[in-house]
């Protein structure tokens, strides 16, 4: 298979942060991701136990903010264009394929837990830290917000000083 | 003047908008290399520092935008959504997502997008990521204490710091260009080589030396409110002004002159207890803000800014003028002159020229008339709508 090459990181960034601009001027706000998960669980927690939703403060304080439907969220949309736009990148630049990716020396298994285990984390610290490395970090950074860029330092801090521990996941003899 | 949403983008077509930008948003990320693990780890053991430059040139890019749309009038900052700030649950939150950075290999954003190429351990990861907001759904009472602790409201980093807005942003970009010719020189130790990725090499100087010169252009670009204010203090005294005189402002209302428009600017409490009909209570900060733009410009309406003195009045009008508006006058000797010539109109002696007793009959007629305008304004008077900040984040 013959992949495309990579953009050019600056360049990216640039159209990256054009867009952010746009989102904001546009809509006040600006992008996210994890948000999407919350109406997500919200939605599908309070379907399938509608009593318990409604117990929990968690729950019932987010359902009262969208009276109509959980999922009827910006979030929500915006994350199904990122499915579509990234799904449109990766056929034009020829990176389509159902792969389970890692490296030599970690099998499938290890990498399924570990994908799973770090996905729960990163959602429960999203939900602490209110937002995760787009609508925190980047977004928080945009407006010069002092959360934002604490949740930022701190998650680039806190990656850092755990990666020694993790290093055998993602680095092999001769490779990486 | 932005935000759009609400005004011009009304709430159902901001949903179209979001999976817009969400398009845009996946294609750039994806285009980036973000849907790879690999690719997004390397960052955290020093052979590839593309999430880095991605993340740190968005950043740079949007807080100029951000600075430079503020200080030109284009977009009201007070309305955009500032993530709220709670010290101990960023700082824990945030290492937890560190972590899981390192163990997962992806964060929210970048996962989806690789889940959607077809990575299976995105997909996992993106069900880890339902899981661990029900771990903290379900365990809510248990963190809410952290979660609620040192709450600092919706503060930026230049008010904490206590620094301007420009030095700030400056300083921000100085750190930035920092760290990407740092992580540069890093990666080649690490790698042995040059990043292909960055090649060819002046276009992209270019493209960084471009970006520094925008961050050096924001020390000049204080936040525009701040420094009008200040400005208005010191520049009232010698500035000429359209002045309107009670007796034409008098007249004006008992004629229902559909082009008067009456800008108080005493405090709400003050407002309450008396004002005057097609009038419109604002405080001086809240004149730089969207809510204001709508009032101020409205076509063939005429602005009388009234206050308790002619200094306030001044001010207001030399913001508004800054601002670019023009159809405006301040009222002669504040609203105290107003009520104590106008309203409680007793004559002084027996008027002798002709102009004495003319303005002697129109004074007796708006002691008359006017209260009762007054009364029917105030129970006719529609609560104030004003435009609230946009609630976002995650």
């Amino acid at each position: 298979m013959n992949e495309t090459k990579y953009m050019n990181p600056y360049l990216a960034g640039f159209f990256l942060g054009l867009l952010l601009l746009v989102t904001i001027f546009i809509t006040g706000r600006g992008l996210g991701a994890s948000g999407a998960t919350k109406s997500g669980v919200v939605a599908a927690v309070s379907s399938v136990a509608p009593a318990h939703a409604a117990d929990s403060k968690f729950y019932s304080e987010y359902l009262k903010e969208h009276d109509d439907s959980p999922l009827k969220n910006w979030l929500v949309f915006e994350v199904i264009g990122v499915i579509m736009g990234a799904f449109i990148s990766g056929l034009v630049s020829n990176r389509l394929s159902l792969t389970l990716e890692k490296i030599p020396t970690v099998s499938s298994k290890t990498r399924i837990i570990t994908a799973l285990i770090g996905g729960a984390l990163f959602g429960l610290g999203s939900q602490l830290g209110r937002g995760c490395t787009s609508g925190s970090a980047l977004s928080g950074m945009a407006v010069l917000s002092t959360g934002g860029i604490i949740t930022m330092m701190a998650i680039f801090g806190g990656a850092y000083a755990f990666a020694w521990f993790f290093r055998k996941l993602w680095l092999y003899p001769g490779g990486k | 003047m932005g935000p759009l949403v609400p005004d011009l983008i009304g709430n159902e077509l901001n949903f179209v908008v979001a999976i817009l930008i969400g398009i845009a948003f996946g294609f750039i990320l994806e285009q980036a290399g973000f849907s790879t693990s690999k690719k997004l780890v390397g960052l955290f053991y020093g052979y590839d520092f593309t999430v880095l430059r991605v993340f740190f040139t968005a950043g740079i890019t949007a807080m100029i935008g951000v600075v430079a749309l503020g200080h030109f009038g284009l977009l009201d900052l007070s309305l955009i959504y500032v993530n709220p700030t709670f010290l101990w649950s960023a700082l824990v939150g945030g290492l937890i997502m560190g972590l899981g950075f390192v163990i997962g290999g992806f964060c929210p954003g970048t996962s989806v997008c690789a889940a959607a190429i077809g990575k299976i351990d995105a997909m996992i990861f993106v069900v880890g990521g339902f899981l661990g907001v029900f771990i903290f759904a379900e365990g809510y009472p248990w963190f809410e204490t952290l979660y609620k602790a040192e709450d600092w409201g919706n503060v930026t980093l230049f008010d904490t710091l206590g620094t301007s807005q420009g030095i700030f942003a400056f300083g921000m970009t100085f750190m930035a260009v920092g760290a990407f010719w740092f992580t540069t020189w890093v990666e080649k130790k690490v790698n042995g080589k040059e990043n292909p990725e960055l090649q060819p090499k002046k276009l992209y100087l270019g493209l960084g030396l471009t970006l520094f010169v925008l961050g050096i252009a924001t020390i000049f670009m204080p936040e525009r409110r701040t420094e009008l204010l200040a400005d208005a203090a010191t520049a009232v005294s010698n500035q000429k002004m359209d002045v309107t005189t009670i007796d034409e402002l008098a007249f004006r209302l008992l004629d229902k002159d559909p082009k008067l428009q009456i800008v108080d600017l005493r405090t709400a409490t003050e407002f309450q207890k008396f004002s005057l009909p097609n009038s419109t209570n604002m405080t001086l900060e809240e004149l730089f803000g969207k809510d204001a733009s709508k009032i101020l410009s409205i076509k063939n309406k005429h602005i009388v800014f009234v206050a308790d003195n002619e200094v306030d009045e001044k001010k207001a009008a030399y913001i508004v003028e800054e601002l670019g508006y023009r159809n405006f006058s301040i009222l002669e000797g504040g609203i105290s002159f107003f009520k104590k010539e106008i309203l409680e109109y007793k004559p002084a002696g027996e008027p002798k020229t002709r102009q004495e007793i003319d303005t002697h009959k129109f004074r007796q007629r708006a002691v008359k008339e006017l209260p009762a305008l007054i009364q029917n304004a105030k129970k006719g008077a529609a609560p104030k709508k004003k435009s609230t900040r946009v609630i976002g984040g995650c």
